[in-house]
């Protein structure tokens, strides 16, 4: 029973993490409706960065966050000005086309970079810090990928609510015309957020550079991770994000649990289950 | 004395498809001018090229004297013009008061602000929380054109406020119109209604298979001559 229980509560926090990875994929593709396929590759490159930053230059995981975050949010919002925003309009096909294009070659710039081999961030003490919680212990890492998830996604739904950069993102995904008659330069409101969603990938590949082994090739299925939380929780909801996040971790935990060997697939199985019985997704954004 | 809106020879296409050939309008500071039509005619494409949401050569509209066509339609918006669009078009999942914060995005100074909007249509101010797609028709057409005004716009384009909305709701949204007017803001109305139109208006323009074949001043024109421009007998009479 115990060990049934601490499967679950170590699913839900690794449930934040998966709730990082699709925190980006889920703004963007509220706000302009536009899917990036080099989503986990992106989080990927920021494991590598990491890597770079504490490893060879030596300097601590938090510092690493600090130097990253600033650098892919300001890559995001270039990337966005410069290039996505050429291929945005009523036809998705060319955004997906030019995002599996970037995927492929960043795959392969990191294996000429860092080779095939498995790697993972060293994060000394923090790597086996834990909390006893009655019967459980729970390691810091995990509670920091948990809390920074609720951060960021609390953080994130102030500023959809409270600022006018944010409303207009709303307003943009309920109607992207009419934004551009309340002075608004569309352009700019989509590099803002992509410069927020490349910001969180960033955060989520340190954490998840500590958290677990990568290799040039991994983005694939965090990207899949990515989609199943967001899809699970509802399109455009950022609490259902969390939630999708949390489902998904729980099923691979309570798969471990069972078998190793289970615990992928029990994610995707439950996955499937809740497209079949929920296809909306569990919390999706109320439409008229 | 340079008119606040010129509008020379302009063409409108969709692809193809043309939909104004060589329209003339002048909107003089402070004035409404109605633009009546049928189905059709092409009122709405008016509209969306003067805002820019239709591109069109440049040169073809002047606002205040510079070029403002081929302009991108948050340009256009930021110089003073803004528009309560056909079929109101607010943005569903915000609240009322959302939407009207919304349309100071351009951050225009002027004499309208959340609280004089809030006092020109009180409803808005009681159902600010509420989501805009759960308001009656009337109370969001108020909402479409509180949202205008919030941008303190020179130059506000209302069209077809009266869609789908019973006469005496109607009645109620153009009766904020001359407190619009007294701010100093300049109205082009598109409106079906003829004898509407001209009761509120100081000039009208009457457009027939995007051409206009009909102006002057709306207490002058009888309501033959402008059911006759409506229809397209005016051309064929002619």
């Amino acid at each position: 029973m115990t060990d049934l229980l601490n499967a679950i509560l170590q699913g839900v926090l690794l449930g934040g993490l998966y709730a990082l990875f699709a925190a980006g994929l889920s703004l963007m593709f509220g706000v302009m409706r536009f899917v990036n396929l080099a989503h986990g590759d992106f989080i990927v490159a920021a494991a590598f960065g990491a890597l770079l930053l504490v490893d060879m230059l030596g300097l601590p995981p938090l510092l690493a966050v600090v130097i990253l975050v600033p650098a892919f949010a300001a890559f995001g919002y270039l990337g966005q000005r410069l290039v996505l925003n050429r291929v945005m309009g009523r036809d998705i096909m060319p955004g997906i086309l030019l995002t599996f294009g970037f995927s492929v070659m960043l795959q392969n710039l990191m294996l000429e970079g860092f080779s095939a081999n498995s790697r993972r961030l060293n994060a000394g003490w923090l790597d086996t810090a834990s909390l006893p919680l009655g019967p459980f212990q729970i390691g810091f890492v995990p509670l920091l990928m948990f809390t920074t998830a609720l951060l960021v996604l609390g953080g994130l739904g102030l500023f959809m609510s409270q600022t006018n950069t944010g409303r207009l993102m709303r307003a943009t995904s309920d109607d992207a015309q009419i934004v551009g008659l309340m002075g608004a330069d569309r352009r700019h409101l989509f590099a803002i957020a992509t410069a927020i969603a490349s910001g969180v990938v960033a955060l989520a590949g340190v954490l998840m550079a500590i958290k677990t082994n990568f290799d040039p090739s991994s983005g694939s299925i965090r990207l899949l991770f990515a989609f199943e939380a967001v899809i699970m929780g509802g399109l455009g909801s950022l609490w259902g994000t969390l939630a999708g996040g949390i489902i998904l971790g729980v099923a691979q935990g309570l798969g471990a649990a069972i078998d190793p060997g289970y615990q992928i697939l029990a994610g995707h199985v439950v996955f499937l289950i809740i497209l079949v019985l929920r296809p909306q997704g569990l919390f999706p954004r109320q439409r008229p | 004395m340079t008119n606040l809106l010129s509008v020379r020879n302009l063409d409108a296409f969709y692809g193809d498809f043309q939909a104004l050939f060589g329209v003339d309008l002048d909107v003089e500071a402070g004035e409404v001018v109605a633009l009546v039509g049928a189905n059709g005619a092409g009122k709405s494409t008016f509209l969306a090229s003067v805002t820019g949401l239709l591109p069109t050569r440049p040169g073809s509209i002047l606002l205040r004297g510079a070029n403002i066509a081929g302009e991108p339609a948050f340009r256009i918006a930021r110089a003073g013009v803004a528009m309560s669009p056909e079929g109101r078009r607010l943005f569903a999942s915000l609240s009322v008061e959302e939407n009207l914060r919304l349309g100071a995005t351009g951050g225009r100074k002027g004499h309208w602000s959340l609280e004089k909007v809030q006092a020109l249509f009180p409803i808005l101010k009681e159902k600010r929380r509420q989501g805009a797609s759960e308001l009656s028709g009337g109370q969001q057409q108020a909402v479409a054109i509180g949202r205008a005004l919030m941008a303190n716009p020179d130059l506000l384009l209302l069209d077809e406020v009266s869609l789908g909305l019973a006469p005496v709701v109607v009645r109620d949204i153009y009766e904020s119109l001359p407190a619009i007017r007294a701010a100093g803001t300049a109205v082009i109305v598109v409106e079906q209604d003829i004898g509407r139109a001209t009761e509120i208006s100081d000039r009208l323009y009457c457009l027939q298979e995007g051409r206009v074949n009909l102006t002057g001043r709306s207490r002058q024109l009888t309501r033959d001559q402008i059911g006759a421009a409506y229809f397209g007998r005016a051309r064929s009479a002619a």
